[in-house]
């Protein structure tokens, strides 16, 4: 199975997420921003990092990279997207997920070492989990609260489109102390947090982040 | 104004010249109408005032600095040594690191986000410039008194800064240090370090070898930020005024440099440059006589090319601007296509500027008339040599003569007021305030970070392959001893890494003093490197490289003599490395060295504002011998957990260690007030497994480092005696410091 990285000029956990998916037992092909095919991939990860340096809003730009146009296409047929911090901002710029990100609540940049909840294992990319799990992984950005109109947030709770929340307390200011999402039909995922920093306790905090890429093979199988 | 050509130059001698203003003495101007046989045209001066700058010419540092090369030790180790951008060192299978640590004191001080951002950047580039990957970074920081408004706004800009730019670069930041002391209120240091890794076979160098081949600028346009940096704001002392020099502070996009960092790493992988050379403090004057004295000596550049953010700059400007983000080729023709392609995929700017000439002239033009005509050597390193006057000042006899007045704790009551007084002291309480704000994960390949003894990397996923590094300073210890002082530093430095397992290789600097021009700065600076000197001798550990910062003071007062020491290691498997603490009960703790009276430099004695004293002597063979203890131990799998003793003495090391993993622990102390409180050097506490005690007892009779009980772990309490503290108040008192002061 192969899993497409995309690095933009900026992008700076492509090789974590490779590694990460390689160890989880899939191929990582590397797609370039400019690039004008796929590569044949079953699944794309956006990884994250500052893409075009945050520039105007993050991710704005990287939306309208040529890759992002066969992701978009790909994603509404079905193909499983996992945007993990930068990357999911991306996917809310390119409104395959509602809401934003926005400054963290205290301003400052935060690095730590966060547990969350998985709320939904039932995506592609959580099905490796127990529903209530509670898994440990490193939490890594600026700009990662999670705000949306009240609507949308009914509606996502309601449809059981949240994937993952923090647990204790807010680390951002997230709404509903959301880490992450899921579309309707839950082959996009966005994910604040990095699980591909937590595949293994020498350099992460734990190796629970590897179920997000062990999930996908499931997926595929199924 | 008018272009001055070299033309012009030759026939208007009596042209008065601004040199003052541009920080040249008179007869530093004199000498360089002597190597001309003329006056200067003003882009000459302009090259030759920054060139010629303390921070760029090191004229008041050379003649000390010479012995870290008259002393230095063999090392088959070192494959590039001080001279270049920075020192290599082979770390085995045929990988090879690079590190350096470098000040951007001045700048933070007037500008406190970029001058740090912009620091971090400095130092990427003359790593990256060696033909590294840049793959770690660590900053080691002083501030004003905690509590002083100043403080607070100094402190969170350059962490922010630090942070801003570090991450974005996609960098992991593995450690440092934050002191607080009242001499670094009006200038605060910032030292970035930075360390990347190579292949033995992917080396660069600084010169620019080859008639005919190309001068290739590439990366970001250059604008008027940063003009006279080196010589306006790092080489002169600061008065009142500071933020009126903020146009000197360069100002940094780290998404820039990380594109800068990418394209330069595929054009060496393809093996296109022949030379190259990043373009920081003093800008194009730098690069351009750098790597044309690094090769035959001619150069031909033509400066209009040059891309501009700001089409007003003048030639002088240009030649002096501190724009980041710049790098500067030397690129055969035949391989430019291919230069210019790899530029156009990362959409980087790029210019052909000019080329080097079989002459010994550096020829800089502008719309075609000769505005620079200069040996380069003179420029790049035929500056000016000071030996500047130097004596002990009257302050070491004073307080050497003194003794520390500190109240010793006895009662259950004393030692816990003062463990909690220590684990709350800036100086030693808890910084995840500000360490949070870092990136450590990027990468993946992280081991250890702050608050871990050492940062530590993995180099190579295969093998494991590992490398760590400490940075320490004791400036107390300076300030009342120079000489043991630096190599306090050094010693505590190698020993950090070995608590981990890894093999202290070599050592990096940076040296942060006063005005050189105040002889008693002189002389602290000289007896600083005197001692580095021979204890890298004794060591067996070379120097790589370095940096000095002078005119760290705010009036007469100067900061305290700060030798920054980064000491750099080699661990052959990173999955056995030891870790500062403990996470199970029933283990036996044990402290390896001896205890003495040092009270003199503690952090307990500058709690009460007892400057006095005389600091502990630097024993570097038992030094050495507890090195080897722990690089054996290590390898006989002996220790669960290392952790070194430094600032605080046993109680901060006890509250570090039981705090980490909330695992308390039981002591017993014969002398426990001065137990808890000195800061003898060479010393470890170390946990083993009960069953071991006998192995640890001969290993450490073995290599005659004397062993002693401490006590055993497990509870949720530090018991020191009767005196109990419960972790959770600890915690509370080692936590809430910084977030009490800083937000």
């Amino acid at each position: 199975m192969r899993i497409g990285v995309v690095t933009f000029p900026g992008t700076l956990d492509d090789r974590d997420a490779a590694r990460a998916v390689n160890r989880g037992g899939a191929e990582a092909i590397a797609l370039w921003h400019a690039d004008a095919d796929l590569k044949n991939v079953d699944a794309v990860i956006l990884p994250g990092g500052f893409s075009y340096g945050d520039y105007l809003r993050c991710g704005a730009i990287s939306r309208f990279a040529p890759v992002m146009k066969l992701v978009i296409e790909a994603a509404h047929k079905g193909m499983p997207v996992l945007g993990i911090c930068n990357g999911f901002q991306v996917l809310c710029e390119s409104h395959l997920l509602p809401g934003a990100l926005t400054r963290n609540s205290d301003l400052h940049f935060l690095c730590c070492d966060q547990q969350i909840e998985i709320v939904n294992n039932t995506t592609s990319w959580t099905s490796s989990f127990a529903a209530g799990e509670k898994i440990t992984i490193p939490l890594k950005n600026g700009e990662g609260s999670f705000q949306c109109d009240d609507q949308t947030l009914i509606q996502l709770e309601d449809e059981g489109r949240i994937v993952a929340r923090y647990v204790g307390d807010n680390p951002n200011g997230s709404r509903n102390l959301i880490a992450g999402i899921t579309n309707s039909r839950g082959n996009v995922v966005g994910l604040m947090p990095h699980p591909e920093h937590a595949i293994d306790p020498l350099t992460g905090p734990t190796s629970q982040g590897l179920g997000f890429f062990t999930s996908i093979l499931n997926a595929m199988v199924r | 104004m008018s272009l001055d050509t070299v033309a012009i130059a030759q026939l208007t001698p009596e042209v008065q010249q601004p040199f003052a203003q541009l920080g040249l003495q008179p007869d530093e101007y004199a000498r360089i109408k002597e190597i001309l046989g003329r006056r200067p045209t003003s882009s000459e001066l302009a090259m030759y005032s920054v060139m010629w700058s303390e921070h760029c010419s090191y004229k008041s540092s050379k003649v000390h600095l010479k012995q870290f090369g008259d002393k230095a030790p063999k090392s088959d180790a070192l494959l590039v040594g001080i001279g270049e951008n920075a020192g290599v060192v082979d770390v085995g299978q045929g990988y090879a690191v690079t590190f350096k640590i470098e000040s951007h004191n001045h700048p933070s001080f007037v500008e406190p986000y970029q001058g740090a951002a912009t620091g971090i950047g400095g130092i990427v580039r003359d790593i990256l410039t060696m033909g590294a990957r840049p793959i770690a970074v660590m900053d080691p920081l002083r501030f004003g008194p905690a509590d002083a408004s100043d403080t607070r706004r100094v402190l969170p800009g350059i962490v922010a800064g630090i942070g801003g730019y570090g991450n974005c670069l996609g960098l992991p930041n593995i450690g440092g240090e934050i002191v607080f002391d009242k001499t670094y209120a009006g200038n605060p240091l910032v030292n970035a370090l930075c360390v990347g890794v190579m292949k033995h076979s992917d080396i660069k160098l600084a010169k620019a070898a080859g008639a005919g081949n190309l001068v290739v600028l590439f990366g970001a346009k250059t604008g008027g930020d940063g003009i006279g940096g080196v010589s306006v704001l790092a080489s002169e002392t600061f008065g009142t005024g500071g933020s009126t020099k903020r146009p000197s502070v360069q100002v940094g996009d780290p998404f820039v440099e990380k594109i800068l960092i990418e394209c330069s790493l595929e054009i060496f992988a393809e093996d296109l440059v022949v030379g190259i050379q990043d373009l920081g403090g003093a800008g194009l004057s730098c690069a351009t006589s750098e790597l044309a004295s690094g090769g035959s000596g001619g150069m031909k550049v033509a400066l209009d090319k040059v891309p501009l953010r700001d089409p007003s700059l003048s030639p002088e400007e240009i030649l002096m601007s501190e724009s980041q983000e710049r790098m500067c080729a030397i690129v055969e023709p035949h391989k430019l296509a291919r230069f210019l392609e790899i530029c156009e995929k990362w959409d980087v700017t790029v210019t052909a500027i000019g080329e080097v000439t079989d002459g010994e002239r550096l020829e800089i033009t502008w719309n075609g008339e000769i505005i620079v005509d200069v040996p380069p050597r003179t420029v790049a390193h035929e500056g000016p040599v000071y030996n500047r006057p130097l004596a002990q000042p009257t302050y070491i006899n004073e307080v050497n003569s003194q003794k520390v007045r500190v109240p010793i704790p006895s009662s259950a009551n004393e030692i816990k007021s003062v463990v909690l007084k220590l684990a709350s002291s800036p100086n030693l309480a808890d910084k995840s305030w500000v360490t949070s704000q870092y990136d450590k994960y990027v990468q993946g390949n992280t081991i250890q970070s702050q608050p871990d003894d050492s940062g530590m990397v993995r180099i190579d996923e295969k093998t494991h392959l590992g490398i760590a590094i400490s940075t320490d300073a004791n400036a107390n210890w300076s300030y009342l001893n120079p000489y043991e002082g630096a190599k306090l530093a050094l010693a505590e430095a190698a020993r950090n890494i070995a608590t981990a397992g890894a093999r202290p290789l070599a050592v990096t600097n940076c040296l942060n003093f006063g005005s050189p021009e105040d002889s008693g700065v002189m002389w602290q600076f000289a007896e600083s490197v005197r001692g580095l000197a021979d204890g890298c001798l004794e060591m067996g550990l070379p120097i790589t490289g370095g940096n000095v910062s002078f005119y760290n003071q705010t009036g007469d007062t100067a900061i305290l003599p700060t030798p920054v020491i980064g000491v750099l290691g080699v661990i052959q498997d990173v999955r056995t490395r030891t870790p500062m603490s403990f996470d199970v009960a029933g283990l036996n703790l044990y402290l390896l060295g001896d205890t003495y009276e040092d009270l003199a430099g503690s952090e307990w004695a500058f709690m009460h504002d007892e400057r006095v004293g005389q600091s502990p002597i630097a024993d570097l063979a038992r030094e050495m011998r507890l090195i080897e203890l722990l690089l054996e131990g290590h390898n006989e799998e002996l220790f669960v957990a290392a952790h070194d003793l430094s600032q605080g003495g046993l109680s901060a090391g006890l509250t570090e260690m039981v705090l980490r993993y909330s695992t308390g622990a039981t002591i017993v102390l014969s002398n426990v007030g001065i137990d808890l409180i000195s800061e003898s050097p060479g010393r470890v506490i170390i946990a083993i497994k009960v069953e071991k005690s006998d192995a640890l007892n001969a290993l450490a009779a073995k290599h005659s480092i004397t062993l002693t009980k401490l006590g055993t772990t497990g509870g949720d309490s530090l018991v020191i005696n009767d005196c109990v503290i419960s972790l959770q108040e600890l915690s509370t008192a080692h936590t809430s410091t910084f977030p009490k002061l800083f937000g």
